[in-house]
């Protein structure tokens, strides 16, 4: 066992994470970001979920300088 | 290394690289938001179309009177929710696919290849999509458009990370067989091509109008340093802390070995 960790040629083994233990936390924040992503993007531009211009105008300036059509 | 390890670190440096955002956003983007404003309730040019920003569509205004967030709050309190908002959930992505790929890119290690997971996410998802939408500054856009640029835009963004995901799994399937060069060559290569197709079937949009071009170039100059700014943080933030934790995992590891052959 020590005469493998003492060659230098032998390969690095990096263990990869099961994707199966992945996915659940994929799930979770891949929702939460979208959503995130979603209000400061499109909310009250392109789409809107609730009335009124407060959310468009309170995340204005971030959302013309990060870059999405704002109007 | 664990899923939430990988997460909490990804949420942290995202926090962090949201406020460095803003800190830009502010400084470098804000003057020109402020002049293209100016230009707009000046009316010292037509726009594109006769949209005013009353409108009750994408409807606000910019000047204090009547507006529901004052401009001060939008430049500062409304432009720092935004950064925080969008570094933490590009910096919870970034970790989620990093963890994925740590041992499934080659022989890289855990650290390079989430700076390669940054890196890719950064010219597909931010990158590219701003060669064929640029950002635009306020009073450049025809507010009746607004519901089909978005749409093209996000289908541009989705096209450009799809073909992204798929050119590294092509690079990582060949990589065995071409070696490294030929291999991520053929992946660069396939997302060249679908990207640039893509960006010829999807339309163009110019609605400019006299818009001064030179605000405009500053303004879009900024947005690229705002959103360079963010994925930079996240990439060289998350690439340290990955790069950490893979030493104290591989130092956890060493001992336990040498302590079983004694």
């Amino acid at each position: 066992m020590s005469q493998v960790s003492a060659t230098p040629a032998t390969t690095v083994e990096i263990p990869s994470i099961p994707l199966a233990e992945i996915a659940p936390w994929a799930l979770f924040v891949g929702l939460l970001a979208v959503l995130a992503l979603f209000f400061v993007s499109a909310e009250q531009g392109a789409f809107s979920l609730l009335s009124g211009t407060a959310v468009h105008e309170w995340v204005h300036d971030g959302r013309h300088l990060l870059g999405f059509p704002c109007h | 290394m664990t899923v939430r390890a990988l997460l909490v670190r990804g949420l942290l440096v995202g926090l962090v690289a949201g406020f460095a955002t803003f800190l830009v956003a502010h400084q470098v983007g804000e003057p020109h938001v402020e002049t293209a404003i100016a230009l707009e309730e000046a009316g010292t040019h037509a726009p594109a179309d006769d949209h005013t920003h009353d409108e009750a569509t994408a409807g606000h205004s910019h000047d204090d009177g009547g507006a529901v967030v004052s401009r001060h709050d939008q430049r500062t309190w409304g432009l720092l929710t935004g950064s925080l908002a969008v570094g933490l959930a590009l910096g919870g992505l970034v970790a989620l696919v990093s963890a994925a790929a740590v041992g499934r890119l080659g022989r890289m290690t855990p650290g390079q290849s989430t700076a390669t997971v940054a890196l890719i996410g950064f010219v597909s998802y931010a990158l590219v999509p701003f060669l064929k939408y640029p950002a635009n500054p306020p009073a450049v856009g025809d507010g009746s458009t607004i519901g089909a640029r978005t749409g093209d835009y996000f289908a541009f963004v989705l096209v450009s990370v799809v073909a992204a995901v798929l050119g590294t799994l092509l690079a990582r399937r060949l990589w065995p067989q071409v070696g490294t060069y030929a291999a991520v060559l053929a992946g660069v290569g396939a997302y060249v091509v679908v990207v640039a197709v893509a960006g010829q079937v999807l339309p163009t949009v110019n609605e400019v109008g006299d818009f001064p071009a030179d605000v405009l170039w500053y303004f879009r100059r900024a947005s690229l340093i705002t959103i360079a700014t963010l994925w930079a943080a996240i990439g060289i933030g998350l690439t340290g802390l990955v790069g950490a934790l893979h030493r104290r995992d591989t130092a956890t590891t060493e001992r336990r070995t040498l302590a079983a052959s004694l």
